[in-house]
């Protein structure tokens, strides 16, 4: 890259989903808010019972209160509606518990910028990249990364991420189509088959800092297997048709 | 007529019965309605016709007819609990995108809400003077 894109040209918005994230939810907005120029923060209270919608408020951000909890997967698409509504070029992604480090955003939307890609996704482990899990956890990874591959034809190191960018055309198609059960991977699979352009980038995550993982060998087990038969049900049927809407540029 | 003949009869005839009412009182609805009334209907079909469930029983390989009985109703059974399946997933997903619209449409009316304070803020300063 021998030029620095230049941000305030595109209208971006960060889609910041939170269930009773409260306590970080205004440091996550404050940090994107200086990573990204003119950025528009918008937080999506999955209906959470604590006020971090007052805090997101509070912090300058639009909030979208859900009046319930529709999990991750329609939380993140009512950021997508909105972006696709309010004609944004550029939509990212990222989780309220501050996980996803906002300074490297710009990792994400350069590429997208530049016209290389449709979406770019943050990778945990790509390129070597060291984050720490549970080995119950690494085979799961490893499993879905196998089988997101297999069928999309294209190597995946992280499926399951959710720090992630998208131009307009395909912010279009996820707020027609993101999938509710496991919209990160078997969102992967759907772009991918209807022709979008993914691609990874080595991102390094931040330890959740509160709450506590709720993984054991178990769940792994019981999660692998439900993704998976979503996974192929989801190729039971046929690939959404990507629409164009080009609005002015 | 059999024990067994009298009881599948007054109980299929208690299941039209109690259908019809429903659909009477317009607490069942005609789309559910048709599959629930075609289940009493072939139940009750078959309890009072023991020709026809003879040979049913006779065609699938089924020694004691009555069965039979439980077979076509448990097949019944299964497509009423599909169509619920269908009826579920759709309801979700409408619901999904009513909720969606909600969120969105309340932060459109509280963003008009904040424009107009901010308007009329300052007439409401013209005015006192």
């Amino acid at each position: 890259m021998t030029e620095r894109n230049n941000h305030y040209a595109h209208k971006i918005v960060a889609i910041v989903p939170v269930f009773n994230e409260a306590a970080c939810v205004e440091a996550v907005i404050r940090e994107v808010d200086k990573s990204i120029p003119g950025v528009e923060v918008v937080v999506i209270d999955d209906g959470s019972t604590d006020n971090s919608a007052q805090v997101a408020q509070a912090a300058q951000a639009s909030v979208i209160i859900l009046p319930y909890n529709l999990g991750i997967g329609g939380a993140v698409q009512t950021g997508y509606l909105f972006a696709s509504e309010m004609e944004y070029d550029f939509a990212v992604r990222l989780d309220g518990d501050g996980q996803h480090n906002p300074t490297q955003l710009s990792a994400l939307l350069d590429p997208l910028i530049l016209g290389q890609a449709d979406v770019i996704v943050g990778s945990r482990y790509l390129q070597g990249r060291k984050f720490r899990v549970s080995w119950s956890r690494s085979i799961g990874v490893k499993v879905f990364a196998a089988m997101v591959s297999l069928i999309t034809g294209q190597r995946f190191t992280d499926t399951t991420s959710g720090f992630q960018a998208a131009n307009r055309a395909a912010v279009q198609f996820l707020a027609q189509h993101l999938p509710s059960d496991y919209p990160e991977i078997e969102g992967l699979v759907l772009l991918c088959r209807a022709g979008f352009r993914v691609k990874e980038v080595p991102v390094t995550m931040r330890p959740r800092v509160a709450g506590q993982s709720s993984i054991t060998l178990f769940r792994s087990v019981y999660y692998v297997f439900k993704v998976s038969l979503a996974l192929l049900i989801g190729l039971l049927q046929p690939p959404p048709k990507r629409i164009y809407h080009d609005g002015p540029r | 007529m059999a024990r067994v003949e009298l009881v599948a009869i007054l109980g299929s005839l208690t299941l039209l019965v109690s259908i019809l009412e429903l659909v009477r009182r317009k607490q069942l609805g005609a789309g559910y309605a048709l599959l629930w009334l075609l289940t009493a209907l072939a139940l009750l079909i078959l309890s009072m016709w023991r020709d026809l469930l003879d040979v049913l029983a006779h065609l699938v390989g089924i020694f004691y007819p009555p069965t039979a009985l439980f077979v076509v109703g448990f097949g019944f059974l299964l497509i009423i609990l599909l169509q619920f399946s269908v009826v579920i997933s759709r309801l979700s997903q409408e619901n999904k995108k009513l909720a969606q619209r909600i969120g969105l449409l309340d932060w459109k009316l509280r963003q008009i809400h904040s424009d107009e304070t901010a308007e009329t803020q300052p007439n409401a300063e013209q005015d006192a003077i």
